[in-house]
C-alpha cells in the first residue's frame, strides 16, 4: 500500500498538481477530508451535452447549463429546455436561483432567460436594458437581478423593469468584459476580466475597485498584498468574505486582510481557476483546469481522474504541505472544472466532459 | 339589429330601471320589455354611479358585500331583505376583494391607487390601507390566514403579504395583466389569470397563460400556457378540485376583422383543465351559430357541480351549462373543436338575459340562488337556478339620471351593434384600455395593413385617428369607420354616437407608476428627458427637425398630430406615413410601432431604426438608450 501511495504522490508532484513546493509521502496520517463517491451524468444518460459550464442545486432538482440547452434533473429524470422553449441561446453559462420566487435565471450566449414555472421569458440586448446578449454571469439579491456580461454589469429591478448599466463610464471599471457577479444585501462584486473585482456598497451605493497591486508584471512581489490577479473568473461572497478565482491563482478577503493561493504555496492543482464557491468564511470550493479543488482553512484536497492514468484520485495536502493520497473508486467526469455547487453534504459539479454529483462517504 | 332612437330610448329606461320582477329568457332578441319602465332624461354632468363588479357573502351569510367599482365604494346590504345597510367607502377604483377565511376581515383591491383596504367586518369599517403593485386588480388570502395573494395588472405579478402586517414579503413572476385568482379548495394552488396576452412573435396567434402557485410555499409551479387566448377573465374551481374553468377571449387577428359574417372576430370561450379533463386544457366554445356571448367574464361551478355558470358581458347574459354534459363532450372529442359552433349545444342548457355588464356572480351555499352584479345598470340579478329564471333584481342606489356618460359607457361595453352581436368596443379594448394585439382590420386582403390596437385613454387632443391619420375626428372613428369595417351591421344612431364619443373622450389616464411625486424625474429620466429633447447629437452634429423625438412627440400628450414616414413601412402596407402616437402611458401599451412589430419600446431603435428616420438614434449607447426608455416611461 505504502508503495502505491507513493506512486502516486510522485505522479501528483511531478504534473505539479498539489503545488511546486508538495512534500515527499508522508507516512504521517492525513488531515480528515469530505470523501466523496461521484456518479457521472453525460450524454450517455440523459445529459443534452457532455460539456456542463455551470450547476445549480434547487432543492431536489438539478439545473445544469449545458453547451447545447437548459437541463432539469429531476425525480431521476433529465429533462431540456431548448431555443425552441424560448431559451435565449443554446449554451448556457450561468444559474442563479432566486430563493424568494423559486424562479432560475440562466445567463447564456445569446441573452438571459428566466425560468417561471416551466415557462422561459427572455432579454436581449436588442428587447431590453441588458447590456450585452452574452452573459457570463448572474445573481439574485431581493428584487434585483444582477447580470455579468461581455459589455459590462447591470442590474434589472424586478418591481420597475428598470435597467441600470455598470461600466467603464461609472464605474472604476477598466476593462467591461464581466466575468462573475456575487451579490449580497450589503455587498455586490463582480469579477471583471483585466480589471480586478469590483464592489458595490448596497447602503452608500458606492463603488470601490480591488486590483492587483503589481499590476500587469505577473509578478508577485509581496504575498498577500492583494488581490492576486487582474484577471479574475469568479467572486463568491459568503458570511462576509470575499473569494475570488483567476487565472493566475485565487485570492480570499475577509475585508481587512488578502491572503491569497498559488499551487506553488497551497494545495491548488492549478493556478488556472475558472470558480470559486465559498462555503463559508473559511472554505471553499475551487474549480480548476486540474481538478476540483477543496480548502478547509487549513488543509486541501483535490478530486479528479488522474491526469495521466485517468483512474479517480484523491489528494490530500495538510497544513505542513504533506501530500497524501487516498484510495477511491470514483472521481469527477474529468479534470476540467467549470462550477460547483451543493446539496447538503454533497456536491454537484460541472465539468467539460459531464456532470458529476459528489456524495459524501465521511 | 337596427338600433333605432326608440329602442335607444327603452334602453335608457332599461337602464334606470332594471329589470325588477322580470323573469327574463335568453329570446334571441336584445331588450325584452320590463315591468315599470321608466323613462328618464339624460344629462351632461358627471355622475357617479356604483357600478357593482363583484360580489361576497359575509360569513354568517347575512349581509351581501357589492364591490362598486365606479363610486368606490363596497355596499353592505341585508341578504335576507336587500336593504341597504352600509357604504364603506375604499380606494379609487376597486376591481377585486375577499374575504378572510375567519369572514373577520373583507380586502379591496383598488386598483388606481395601488392600495389594499383592510375592513372590519364587524365595525363595518376600514381597519388598514396596505401600498401593493401596480394596479391590483383582485385579492386571496390562504386558508391559514397568514399571507395575502393579490395580483397587480400593470406590473405583471403577483404580491405575497404578510396578511396580518401588509407587508410585502414577495413578489412572483406572473403573466402580462395579472387580474385575476382563484384558491383551488383544499387551499393548495392559487390559479392567476391575465386580460392581455404574452409576448409572442410578431403575426401569430397570441399566447396566454394561467399561472399556478403553491400557496403554502408562495412559489410559481406551473404556467399552463394558453394557445390563442388573448384575455383571460375570471377562473373558478369545483368543489373537488378536479375542474377547472377560466372565461377568455380567443381572436382571430391574423385574419381580416371584416369577416364578421363568418364569426370571424372572436371565439368566446372556456379554458377547462384539472384532473376531469385529464390534466390538460381544453378549450371549449360557448358561441353558438347565430348567437354569441359576447366577453365571457364570470365563472362560477355549482357545488354538486352539475352546472356551470359565466356572464357575458357584451352580450347581458349568464349562460348555463350542464356540467356532466360538457364533461363528456369532451371526452367524446378527440380532436380541438373549439371552433365547432353547433358544440355548445351538446352542454349549454340555457342563457339567461340579466342587465347590462354582468361581472361577477354569486352562488348561495346549496346552489339554488345565483346573483349577478350588473355594473352598468347598478342591479344585480338573483337567479332561481332551479328554473333557470330572474327571481328577482335588487337596484342599488344610483343616480335616478342617465348621464351622457354613462350611457355612451353602456354603448361602448355592449355587443348589440355588431353583427350578430358579436363583439363591441370593449372586445379589444378591455376595460377600456387596449388589448395587447395586433389586427388586420380592412377588408384589403389578408395580412394588409397591420395596425397595433392602441390605448383609448386622454384622447382629447390626439386627433386625427387610425394609424394612417385617416380618421380626422372620434366620430369619424367610431361612427362610418366602425359601421364598415367592424360591425358589419347599421350604426349608431347620431345621439348614441354622440354619447359614445363623448365618453371616450372623457377617459382619463389612469395613474402613471414610473413618475415621481410632483414630477420629479430620477437621474435616468432626467437623463432620457435630455436625449428626448435634445438638437445636436454626440457629434455635435444638429439633429434636423423631423429627426427629433421631441418634434414629432411634442406637446403635453407627446403627439404633434400629423403624419411622418419614420421608415417602418413593409411591404404590405399601402403607405409609409403614419399618424404620430401620442405618448400617454406609454410603458403599458407594447406591442409598439403601427404594425406592433416591436415588441418592445427598445426594439424600436435596437431593430427597426436602421437609418435614424425615427429619431437619431443610432449613436446612441445602450445605456442612453435606457436612460431615453426611462423617461418615455414617465410619459
Amino acid at each position: 500500500m505504502k508503495t502505491v501511495l507513493g506512486l502516486l504522490a510522485l505522479v501528483a508532484a511531478s504534473t505539479g498538481a498539489l503545488g511546486a513546493t508538495a512534500k515527499a509521502p508522508s507516512v504521517n496520517k492525513a488531515p480528515e477530508m469530505p470523501h466523496y463517491r461521484f456518479e457521472n451524468f453525460t450524454t450517455a444518460n440523459g445529459l443534452p451535452d457532455d460539456h456542463v459550464y455551470t450547476v445549480l442545486v434547487d432543492g431536489d432538482r438539478i439545473w445544469a447549463g449545458t453547451d447545447n440547452g437548459l437541463a432539469l434533473y429531476e425525480e431521476h429524470k433529465w429533462k431540456t429546455y431548448t431555443t425552441k422553449d424560448g431559451l435565449a441561446h443554446r449554451a448556457v453559462l450561468s444559474l442563479a436561483l432566486d430563493h424568494n420566487t423559486g424562479d432560475v435565471w440562466a445567463g447564456t450566449m445569446g441573452g438571459l432567460s428566466r425560468i417561471s414555472g416551466g415557462h422561459i421569458d427572455t432579454f436581449t440586448q436588442l428587447n431590453s436594458g441588458l447590456s450585452n446578449d452574452v452573459v457570463y454571469g448572474v445573481a439574485v439579491q431581493d428584487e434585483y437581478v444582477w447580470v455579468a456580461t461581455a459589455a459590462g454589469g447591470c442590474r434589472l429591478n424586478l418591481r420597475t423593469g428598470q435597467w441600470d448599466l455598470y461600466n467603464e463610464r461609472n464605474t472604476p471599471m477598466v476593462e467591461i468584459w464581466v466575468y462573475g457577479v456575487s451579490a449580497s444585501p450589503t455587498k455586490v462584486y463582480y469579477a471583471v476580466w483585466g480589471s480586478g473585482v469590483l464592489e458595490y456598497d448596497q447602503s452608500t451605493k458606492r463603488w470601490d475597485k480591488y486590483e492587483d497591486p503589481d499590476g500587469e508584471t505577473e509578478m508577485v512581489l509581496f504575498k498577500d498584498q492583494g488581490l492576486i490577479h487582474e484577471i479574475t473568473s469568479s467572486v463568491s461572497f459568503v458570511d462576509n468574505v470575499l473569494w475570488v478565482s483567476t487565472y493566475f491563482g485565487d485570492s480570499r478577503y475577509d475585508g481587512r486582510y488578502w491572503h491569497n493561493f498559488l499551487t506553488k504555496d497551497s494545495g491548488l492543482p492549478s493556478n488556472f481557476t475558472n470558480s470559486v464557491k465559498g462555503v463559508d468564511a473559511n472554505r471553499a470550493w475551487f474549480c480548476t483546469d486540474r481538478g476540483l479543488a477543496y480548502y478547509d482553512g487549513a488543509n486541501w484536497a483535490v478530486y479528479r481522474p488522474s491526469l495521466t492514468t485517468g483512474k479517480p484520485e484523491m489528494m490530500v495536502r495538510d497544513t505542513a504541505g504533506h501530500v497524501t493520497s487516498i484510495p477511491v473508486t470514483t472521481a469527477p467526469a474529468h479534470n476540467y472544472i467549470l462550477g460547483i455547487d451543493f446539496q447538503g453534504s454533497d456536491i454537484w459539479v460541472a465539468t467539460a466532459r459531464g456532470l458529476s454529483h459528489g456524495t459524501l462517504q465521511r | 339589429m337596427m338600433q333605432t332612437s326608440r329602442s335607444r330610448t327603452f334602453a335608457v329606461a332599461a337602464g334606470v330601471s332594471g329589470l325588477v320582477g322580470a323573469a327574463v329568457l335568453w329570446t334571441g332578441i336584445w331588450m325584452a320589455q320590463p315591468a315599470g319602465a321608466v323613462v328618464t332624461g339624460r344629462v351632461g354632468e358627471r355622475l357617479i354611479y356604483p357600478s357593482p363588479l363583484e360580489m361576497i357573502r359575509s360569513g354568517d351569510g347575512k349581509q351581501l358585500f357589492v364591490l362598486c367599482n365606479e363610486s368606490d365604494e363596497v355596499r353592505v346590504i341585508d341578504a335576507s331583505t336587500g336593504a341597504a345597510v352600509k357604504t364603506i367607502s375604499v380606494g379609487h377604483v376597486p376591481r377585486g376583494f375577499a374575504l378572510s377565511p375567519d369572514g373577520n376581515r373583507l380586502f379591496v383591491t383598488n386598483s388606481w391607487d395601488d392600495t389594499l383596504s383592510v375592513i372590519d367586518t364587524a365595525s363595518l369599517q376600514v381597519i388598514a390601507t396596505w401600498r401593493v403593485g401596480s394596479e391590483p386588480s383582485s385579492v386571496v388570502e390562504d386558508r391559514a390566514g397568514r399571507t395575502l395573494f393579490v395580483a397587480n395588472r400593470i406590473s405583471n405579478d403577483v404580491a405575497v403579504l404578510n396578511a396580518q402586517t401588509g407587508a410585502e414579503i414577495k413578489r412572483l413572476a406572473a403573466g402580462r395583466g395579472a387580474s385575476y385568482m382563484a384558491l383551488a379548495p383544499d387551499g393548495g394552488k392559487l390559479y392567476v389569470t391575465h386580460v392581455y396576452p404574452n409576448p409572442s412573435p410578431h403575426r401569430t396567434e397570441p399566447e396566454s397563460e394561467i399561472t399556478v402557485i403553491d400557496a403554502q410555499r408562495a412559489v410559481v409551479i406551473d404556467r399552463m400556457q394558453l394557445h390563442g387566448i388573448a384575455g383571460v377573465f375570471h377562473v373558478a374551481i369545483s368543489a373537488d378540485g378536479r375542474l377547472g374553468a377560466a372565461a377568455e377571449l380567443h381572436p382571430k387577428n391574423l385574419v381580416p376583422l371584416a369577416h364578421l359574417e363568418h364569426g370571424g372576430a372572436f371565439e368566446d370561450t372556456l379554458m377547462l383543465f384539472g384532473a376531469d379533463v385529464g390534466n390538460q386544457t381544453v378549450e371549449v366554445p360557448l358561441d353558438e351559430l347565430e348567437r354569441y356571448v359576447a366577453r365571457p367574464f364570470g365563472v362560477v361551478i355549482a357545488p354538486d357541480k352539475s352546472r356551470l355558470y359565466i356572464t357575458s358581458g357584451g352580450s347581458e347574459l349568464v349562460t348555463v351549462i350542464d356540467v356532466p354534459r360538457l364533461l363528456r363532450c369532451v371526452h367524446l372529442h378527440h380532436a380541438p373543436f373549439v371552433q365547432d359552433l353547433s358544440a355548445s349545444a351538446n352542454y349549454v342548457v340555457t342563457r339567461i338575459q340579466v342587465g347590462r355588464d354582468p361581472r361577477g356572480m354569486l352562488l348561495s351555499r346549496d346552489g339554488r340562488t345565483l346573483m349577478v352584479a350588473n355594473r352598468l345598470d347598478d342591479t344585480i340579478s338573483v337567479i332561481d337556478t332551479q328554473n333557470d329564471r330572474v327571481r328577482s333584481t335588487i337596484r342599488l342606489a344610483s343616480p335616478a339620471k342617465l348621464s351622457v356618460l354613462r350611457y355612451g359607457e353602456q354603448t361602448f361595453y355592449t355587443a348589440r351593434y355588431s353583427f350578430q352581436g358579436q363583439i363591441g368596443c370593449a372586445n379589444c379594448h378591455i376595460d377600456s384600455t387596449f388589448d395587447g394585439l395586433e389586427w388586420d382590420l380592412e377588408p384589403d386582403g389578408f395580412g394588409r395593413d397591420i395596425v397595433d390596437n392602441r390605448l383609448i385613454e386622454d384622447l382629447k387632443g390626439t386627433e386625427p385617428f387610425k394609424w394612417n391619420g385617416g380618421n380626422p375626428n372620434l366620430p369619424t372613428e367610431c361612427g362610418p369607420r366602425t359601421e364598415k369595417y367592424f360591425w358589419r351591421s347599421a350604426n349608431y344612431d347620431d345621439l348614441t354616437l354622440a354619447d359614445l364619443v363623448t365618453y371616450m373622450l372623457s377617459l382619463p389616464p389612469r395613474p402613471n407608476r414610473w413618475r415621481l411625486p410632483g414630477y420629479e424625474l430620477t437621474s435616468a429620466q432626467a437623463r432620457g428627458k435630455a436625449i428626448f429633447e435634445r438638437t445636436v447629437d454626440k457629434f455635435h452634429n444638429p439633429i434636423p427637425l423631423q429627426n427629433r423625438c421631441s418634434y414629432c412627440h411634442s406637446g403635453p400628450k407627446g403627439t404633434d398630430q400629423k403624419s411622418f414616414d419614420v421608415g417602418t413601412k413593409r411591404p404590405t402596407d399601402n403607405s409609409g406615413l403614419l399618424d404620430t402616437p401620442q405618448l400617454t402611458n406609454v410603458a403599458l401599451t407594447a406591442p409598439y410601432l403601427h404594425d406592433g412589430s416591436a415588441a418592445t419600446v427598445e426594439q424600436i431603435w435596437t431593430v427597426f431604426n436602421p437609418e435614424d428616420k425615427h429619431g437619431r438614434t443610432n449613436d446612441l449607447t445602450k445605456d442612453e438608450l435606457n436612460d431615453l426608455v426611462e423617461y418615455l416611461r414617465t410619459r
